[in-house]
């Protein structure tokens, strides 16, 4: 573990250099056990791949107070990392007017159309952490049978709810904002709402499972949905 | 009391101190891109320094009241008036019922605030009443402003106002470059690459957004051509995409990204990220954490001191 100023008013822990459970075990750990404190000097707290960035106010604390908490909590904070078991499961329609990407996917690994959504729809995926746009999650857990580049040059506008793949992550586009991801499918469900307790449908150590619904069924989920 | 929107400027949002304690929801702080003189607005009024407050970008609202209000605008200025009667900056003001405040283009800078005593209402979400104008929520309907809104001004019980002398602001907002530390990923760029970065004049691109200020000049390209796995990006992050062309990130920056940071602008030199406008030109200067710390520190003490000593308002005296 590795602790570095990434700023006057945050530190970076770093827990290692590569994606991997193990890694993001402690990220975890060290995010939820940091969480629970409720530390009115705590600002914010980023979790990511293998570090975890804490924002804090230095007129109340130190950068050296911080480190101290976060190298204690992180030894005996393993057994925090209560990793939610519930699966959640979202509806994704992988038809293609939705998963404008789906056949170059396919393409790209060699395989048919049907494949990709199988496998997909198959795999068991764990909320790594939540970046980029608000309730955006990144998804470890992807069959490596569809890992598959962005694209080149990002489109400027990816509809909200659109299931994409970039390298071996996938992930829920919560608004429609730009973005480079490569496009399967789109879920009819709400992953951010502002007013709801809590605001994502997603939160970081959550694991998911993307069941295949065909148009009847994404347009019935559509509109029952607040 | 309500303010009507009659025109409302290039770009004017509800915006307070900002949405903390959700980065890891991938929710971005937002707040006033230079929340020191949003805090100075409301304190000229006697109200809480994170009172709901106007962020004028470039050219101001003009906006009609229909009950008389004390109004205070700080940040850059701007010329503001009602009628014939031109406002002082920096000082509270007392707008008659019925008046429409015409605000203009600012002059030295790229935001102004225009804060009311009692502070507009608007519903907190996710206990702030910030815009996040990307994500579609907070300050009002999460949005910017259009001609016809019509804004809630709460009910002020405080009736004392401040008056803030001549050459006060510049103590608190120095010139010159602004202060850097070290970033995250500061040992990815070679030394020449860092000093590069230092002895640079950069200018700020007009692509630049509360997002980030995207700056033209010299290349610091980093010398690891591994990719970084994305990390979290702290307020005022400076990182270097391939293109080796730095970007500040700010305000409505995302939690995350995944390109190296090679310094940081100190939070006593936030505020001032906010008041650059595309062409402006802009340099950076090293300091340590602790000196960036003290000046922080100071600049709270100076702000707790001018407004200790605030005089009574002459209109509800």
């Amino acid at each position: 573990m590795k602790i570095i100023p990434a700023s006057d008013s945050s530190l970076l822990v770093v827990f290692g250099d590569a994606i991997s459970p193990e890694i993001q075990q402690h990220v975890l750990g060290l995010f939820h056990a940091l969480q629970t404190r409720q530390d009115p000097r705590i600002c914010n707290l980023h979790p990511a791949y293998t570090s975890l960035l804490i924002d804090f106010d230095p007129l109340l604390t130190t950068h050296h107070t911080v480190a101290t908490l976060a190298e204690s909590l992180s030894s005996t904070g393993r057994s925090a990392a209560e990793d939610s078991t519930e699966v959640v499961e979202i509806p994704a329609c992988y038809d293609a007017e939705f998963g404008v990407d789906l056949a170059d996917v396919a393409a790209h690994n060699h395989i048919s159309s049907d494949d990709v959504v199988r496998l997909h729809s198959s795999a068991s995926y764990h909320v790594c952490f939540l970046g980029f746009t608000a309730g955006f999650a990144y998804l470890g857990g992807m069959p490596e049978a569809l890992y598959t580049p962005r694209l080149a040059t990002p489109r400027r506008l990816v509809p909200e709810g659109s299931v994409g793949i970039a390298g071996g992550q996938t992930g829920i586009y919560p608004a429609e904002t730009p973005g480079g991801w490569r496009i399967i499918g789109r879920t009819p469900l709400r992953m951010f709402d502002p007013l709801a307790q809590p605001p994502t449908r997603l939160q970081a150590g959550d694991w998911v499972r993307f069941t295949s619904v065909d148009r009847a069924t994404f347009e019935r989920l559509r509109q029952e949905r607040p | 009391m309500t303010v009507r929107v009659v025109k409302p400027g290039f770009f004017t949002t509800v915006q307070d101190r900002g949405r903390f304690g959700y980065a890891h929801l991938g929710i971005s702080p937002a707040g006033a891109a230079d929340a020191l003189s949003l805090r100075i607005a409301n304190l000229l009024l006697g109200n809480d320094e994170n009172a709901p407050a106007l962020e004028m970008t470039l050219v101001g609202a003009t906006l009609e009241f229909e009950e008389s209000a004390m109004v205070a605008i700080s940040g850059a200025n701007c010329d503001c008036r009602v009628g014939h009667k031109w406002l002082h900056g920096q000082t509270a003001t007392h707008i008659p019922a019925g008046s429409v405040l015409h605000c203009g283009s600012t002059i030295d800078g790229a935001r102004s605030y225009l804060a009311v005593r009692g502070g507009f209402d608007v519903p907190l979400v996710m206990g702030s009443a910030s815009t996040d104008v990307r994500g579609r929520f907070g300050g009002f309907e999460g949005r910017r402003l259009q001609g016809g809104d019509v804004l809630q001004v709460r009910r002020a019980a405080t009736a004392q106002v401040c008056l803030l002398h001549g050459g006060v602001l510049e103590a608190v907002c120095p010139s010159g470059p602004l202060r850097v530390t070290r970033g995250a990923q500061h040992d990815w760029f070679s030394p020449e690459a860092y000093a590069k970065l230092l002895a640079s004049t950069y200018l700020v691109s007009e692509q630049s957004d509360r997002a980030g200020l995207r700056l033209q000049g010299e290349r610091v390209s980093p010398r690891e051509t591994s990719q970084l796995l994305t990390d979290g990006i702290p307020l005022g992050a400076i990182q270097v995409p391939q293109d080796g062309q730095p970007i500040v990130l700010f305000v409505d920056q995302q939690t995350t990204g995944g390109y190296p940071k090679i310094a940081n602008v100190i939070a006593a030199d936030m505020h001032r990220i906010g008041q650059l406008r595309s062409r402006d030109q802009v340099g950076f200067g090293e300091v340590s954490i602790a000196e960036a710390v003290e000046a922080l520190r100071q600049q709270e003490l100076w702000l707790k001191r001018i407004f200790a000593t605030g005089s009574v308002d002459p209109f509800t005296a």
